[in-house]
């Protein structure tokens, strides 16, 4: 008994809540990608470690993607270095810089929403911060989740980082131009794929030389959406419509 | 080092568990975490000791349950040989994880005052 006011000790209350703890995020995710649909724009969460390519894989898409409309936004702790070589590239882009988080999360990829004519696009890639553990449990609303790795990473990669590719609905070995100077083991790297990914898909890339760009803006292309009628281009983000915005709405 | 982001999230989600009945502190919070869910159940640990501070969960227990790995057979059920491929080479079938993806906020004891 509380001797001050005589008000009772309290009563432990047990509550069953069996419910993701990122479940504000995963709601935000899914308005995110409501509006990625019904736009009919392609959205990818690009993935990979620092230094694995992914830029470089956006700049080569940009320069064979003929007709394929382009947007991103790239994720950093610091600068906007990355952005600016993407809309160097015509790549319409806008940094997310995350200070000292490790990963994009949906809301971050919601406020960028506003900034750019994404809904002009016909995929937007979203360039995740360079890391291959945080960014893998955070959903941001993609379609696919896309994982660069660079031929000097290592063909233990994948088994080192499991989580990331078994969430992978590809992988794109990148820098492919520099094998001669490697002693790079493609089976191996396959045969690591296959003990955490149980579909693996790999493209092989060089943006060096061009080598397999064709073949991921196939992929790319080949999984657009069909737009919706009475949606699609010139058409921007203005929050006409009612929709809660940042993690507290449940 | 995500684990502190989950950690906001987690008492987030038990803060507002708690006013929902009243609660004036909360006493246990379990979490089922799966070896494939991305989270280091030690990383989360030291994570919460900084956060729960000055937040209903300051004199709260984390007890966090493991969930193992689990892939299966979609067609026949069995399970690919651990560390092997991810196939069912009979079924020629990929496999299909049924469990270790867990990140969840299973249970929560809340302290609620008893006015008499």
């Amino acid at each position: 008994m509380c001797e001050d006011c005589g008000c009772g000790d309290p009563k432990l209350v047990p509550v069953d809540v069996h419910a993701r703890i990122l479940a504000s995020n995963d709601h935000q995710a899914q308005h995110n990608r409501d509006h990625f649909v019904e736009a009919g724009v392609l959205a990818i969460n690009l993935m990979g470690s620092p230094g694995s390519g992914k830029t470089a894989l956006l700049e080569a898409t940009a320069r064979v993607s003929r007709g394929l409309k382009l947007c991103a936004v790239s994720g950093d702790l610091a600068t906007d270095n990355d952005a600016r070589r993407l809309n160097l590239a015509g790549i319409p882009s806008e940094a997310i810089t995350t200070g000292n988080a490790c990963h994009l999360d949906a809301d971050m990829v919601h406020a960028s929403l506003h900034h750019l004519k994404w809904r002009e696009s016909d995929v937007f890639i979203i360039e995740n911060v360079g890391n291959l553990v945080c960014p893998a449990v955070y959903d941001l609303g993609q379609a696919f989740n896309v994982v660069a790795l660079a031929v000097t990473e290592g063909e233990d990669k994948p088994l080192k980082y499991p989580t990331m590719f078994r969430g992978a609905d590809l992988v794109v070995l990148t820098k492919l131009d520099l094998v001669p100077h490697l002693d790079f083991s493609l089976p191996a790297l396959e045969d690591a794929l296959g003990r955490v990914m149980p579909e693996p898909k790999l493209l092989k890339v060089s943006a060096k030389s061009g080598e397999g760009i064709e073949a991921w803006v196939s992929w790319l292309r080949e999984r657009q959406p069909a737009r919706l009628a009475g949606h699609g281009h010139g058409h921007e983000h203005g929050h006409s419509h009612p929709h809660g915005h940042g993690r507290h709405h449940a | 080092m995500h684990e502190y982001s989950i950690v906001s999230s987690l008492i987030d989600r038990a803060e507002a568990e708690a006013k929902k009945v009243g609660a004036t502190s909360i006493a246990n919070l379990t979490v089922r975490i799966g070896d494939q869910s991305g989270v280091d159940a030690r990383l989360l640990s030291i994570a919460w000791e900084t956060f729960r501070e000055r937040t209903l969960c300051a004199g709260a227990r984390l007890d966090i349950e493991r969930v193992p790995a689990v892939w299966k057979c979609p067609r026949c059920g069995a399970a690919p040989a651990p560390g092997g491929p991810l196939r069912c080479f009979p079924c020629n079938q990929p496999a299909r994880l049924v469990a270790g993806d867990e990140l969840v906020l299973a249970h929560l004891e809340l302290e609620v005052p008893d006015h008499v």
